[in-house]
């Protein structure tokens, strides 16, 4: 498929206008589909340029307590994949931003590589995250994602060697998704400094966009990133804002709203 | 992974440089542990090359663990049942009461060849978190041990051992507060520390190299198994019976015996309350591939790859998981794996307290429950080797409420 992918497509314009990616993240299902449905509408709305759909996943050690706490909501609420699916169906996805699945390989490996795939596709994603699948044990998966048409994203660590950086780009397509400290998702109030190094160097060894991930929670934190990363990603703090509806202290629509008001701050500082 | 892989027959030469047993094992984890888990993994060849790193090693095992222990002939036992002569591997006499103690000594040594100060561990009911804080306590390493709230309510004594020894009990509170929980909480702390601190897992579980420096270390129980049958009399076990959980006693137990074909190895699962989802652990019997901790491997899950709940009498025994080396042992047919219920193990434990004046543990109150339920049907030429994988004083409060008797 030599197609451009929407995902390239899409830094590829924000590149050309001399801007960064917004992608915040969602976890599917949190409170129910429909939220997540309405929750994806309105990031569009406010302007965000990707967005990443969390499978939910019983045993996610990558993930920090928030988004640990918002897997287990969902999976307790019943969520089963078949759900997500529907649900993302039903959305117009041709004229909402790209959406990337993240989903443990646990999962995919049991609805199997190529159905878990074909599927995805089917029903609108533009891309894959598979966390707990590293680059090289990812080489069937990234062929499989190649035939239908998804890119599969992999994840550079603050602790992966150069020589492995090398090898783990092999499979890589869409983008590169940098965690910027060694740990899990969460909210922190600095990224490291090292990191700029080891994305500067990255840049020398690939012609994928960067996106970097993990810790980063307010706007002030882009600054820092501007001519190093292409994008970055915002997980547990807008997961964290549906945490009062699970407590049944605010409203579903009022929950989203305020991420809405979140991600268009977020997207004043990338997009400037 | 996906393509038809040819079962071949079983060979102790497991596992290739990707981790593999068969198609089962490798490293499915987030990339933030790949090179901590390359770094162990070199860590670990060189020091099975080092004469002196085996030989400290082997000395402690010796001093401080009091090994080796003995291959006990159960002679009550032996007439009870009615046929084949039945040998104990008594792993509860080490020190701390169990076998967990030849692997984290082993890990403890690692830790120290690595240059690292701070040690993590899981634990379920608490036998691999006492065994750590002791090796930590004797290396003086930081220690911090991982336990689900719910376990930490059910073994106060062993929490108590544990802070005695030094180490800092860190409750878990995700998901079922239990020992998968565990492991995936140490998992995260190593993700954040992974550059001072080395992960002591437990079991032959876990992304490579663990399944196989957690066999190395445990196969000591095997090994000398097998030379003390050769010594006592003059021949080969017929059958090697342990329980499996997630697989450490019985893999030790059984790996020194893979290519003495001759040798009919019996793993033993918890069975539970039934064979229903939820109410046993019996990941080889009930279970399917897919992924778990980092590992593909036999696993209890639902269609979804979500983890399962599972129950056993025995905490030990209590995990959705087992080590993928135990996987490949099936899928060759190498080893038979079964399972028995919590009302035969709990019997078994009554009956061989009874007729050997030793308290087994509930874990391997699993691999006797079996040895009542075969070994009369063999002869008395038959030999059978059960490893008695641990003490039972921490089971004495569950087994006393469950009998309906006040401690």
């Amino acid at each position: 498929m030599s197609q451009i992918s929407r995902i390239t497509q899409t830094f590829a314009d924000l590149q050309a206008s001399n801007k960064m990616a917004f992608m915040p993240f969602v976890t599917a299902g949190d409170p129910d589909m429909a939220a997540t449905k309405a929750m994806i509408e309105e990031l569009s709305r406010r302007g965000v340029n990707l967005i990443e759909v969390g499978f939910p996943y019983s045993d996610p050690i990558a993930d920090g307590p928030v988004i640990q706490a918002s897997y287990t909501r969902a999976l307790d609420n019943g969520l089963k994949v078949a759900d997500i699916f529907l649900g993302i169906e039903e959305l117009d996805t041709d004229n909402l931003p790209p959406l990337v699945a993240m989903v443990s390989f646990a999962i995919v490996y049991r609805i199997g590589v190529e159905e878990f795939t074909r599927r995805a596709r089917q029903v609108g994603f533009a891309g894959l995250i598979v966390p707990d699948l590293p680059g090289d044990e990812a080489s069937e998966m990234a062929e499989v994602a190649k035939k239908v048409g998804l890119d599969l994203v992999e994840l550079v660590s603050p602790t992966t060697p150069p020589e492995r950086v090398e090898r783990i780009l092999q499979s890589a397509s869409g983008f590169v998704y940098c965690i910027s400290v060694a740990g899990t998702t969460g909210v922190r109030n600095e990224l490291p400094t090292a990191l700029n190094e080891q994305l500067e160097w990255l840049r020398t060894k690939t012609d994928l966009p960067l996106a970097v991930g993990f810790g980063i929670s307010q706007p002030d934190q882009v600054d820092v990133l501007w001519g190093v990363a292409d994008g970055v990603i915002v997980g547990s703090a807008i997961v964290r804002m549906m945490e009062p509806v699970s407590e049944s202290r605010q409203s579903v629509d009022d929950a989203i709203s305020a991420v809405g008001n979140f991600a268009a701050s977020m997207v004043a500082e990338t997009g400037k | 992974m996906n393509q038809t892989d040819t079962v071949t027959t079983a060979t102790s030469a497991v596992p290739d440089d990707l981790g593999r047993f068969g198609e089962f094992g490798r490293r499915f984890v987030p990339e933030t542990l790949m090179h901590a888990l390359e770094q162990l993994n070199d860590e670990y060849q060189q020091a099975q090359q080092d004469e002196a790193f085996q030989q400290e090693f082997r000395e402690l095992l010796r001093q401080f663990v009091g090994r080796p222990n003995p291959l006990y002939f159960a002679e009550r036992l032996t007439k009870y049942c009615g046929g084949a002569r039945i040998f104990l591997k008594r792993e509860d006499l080490n020190h701390t009461g169990a076998h967990k103690i030849n692997n984290t000594i082993g890990q403890a040594l690692l830790t120290r060849r690595m240059g690292k100060q701070r040690v993590i561990a899981e634990t379920g009911a608490g036998q691999h978190g006492v065994a750590t804080a002791v090796a930590c306590a004797r290396f003086g390493f930081e220690c911090i041990v991982y336990m689900g709230e719910e376990d930490i309510r059910r073994q106060k004594l062993n929490v108590f051992n544990m802070r005695t020894m030094g180490a800092e009990v860190r409750p878990v509170t995700t998901g079922s507060r239990t020992l998968r929980d565990a492991i995936n909480d140490a998992m995260r702390d190593w993700m954040a520390t992974v550059e001072d601190t080395h992960y002591i897992l437990g079991s032959v579980v876990g992304p490579h190299p663990f399944p196989m420096i957690v066999r190395d270390f445990q196969s000591v129980i095997g090994r000398e198994a097998r030379e003390q049958c050769l010594a006592q009399t003059n021949r080969l076990p017929s059958e090697v019976i342990a329980c499996v959980g997630g697989g450490s006693n019985s893999a030790g137990m059984f790996y020194p015996f893979i290519d003495d074909q001759d040798v009919e190895l019996t793993g033993v699962e918890a069975g539970g309350r039934s064979d229903k989802p939820g109410e046993h652990a019996s990941t080889l019997t009930f279970g399917r591939k897919g992924i778990l901790h980092g590992t593909f491997s036999y696993v209890l899950q639902d269609d979804d790859g979500q983890t399962a709940d599972v129950h056993s009498i025995s905490a030990g025994l209590d995990y959705p998981g087992v080590g993928p080396e135990h996987s490949y042992w099936k899928e060759t047919s190498r080893v038979n794996y079964t399972h028995v219920t919590d009302d035969e193990a709990l019997e078994a434990f009554q009956t061989f307290a009874r007729l050997e004046g030793i308290l087994p543990a509930l874990e391997s109150s699993h691999a006797l429950a079996q040895v009542f339920k075969t070994a009369g049907q063999r002869n008395a030429d038959d030999i059978v080797v059960v490893c008695l994988s641990g003490r039972g004083d921490k089971d004495v409060n569950e087994v006393s409420r469950l009998l309906g008797q006040d401690l």
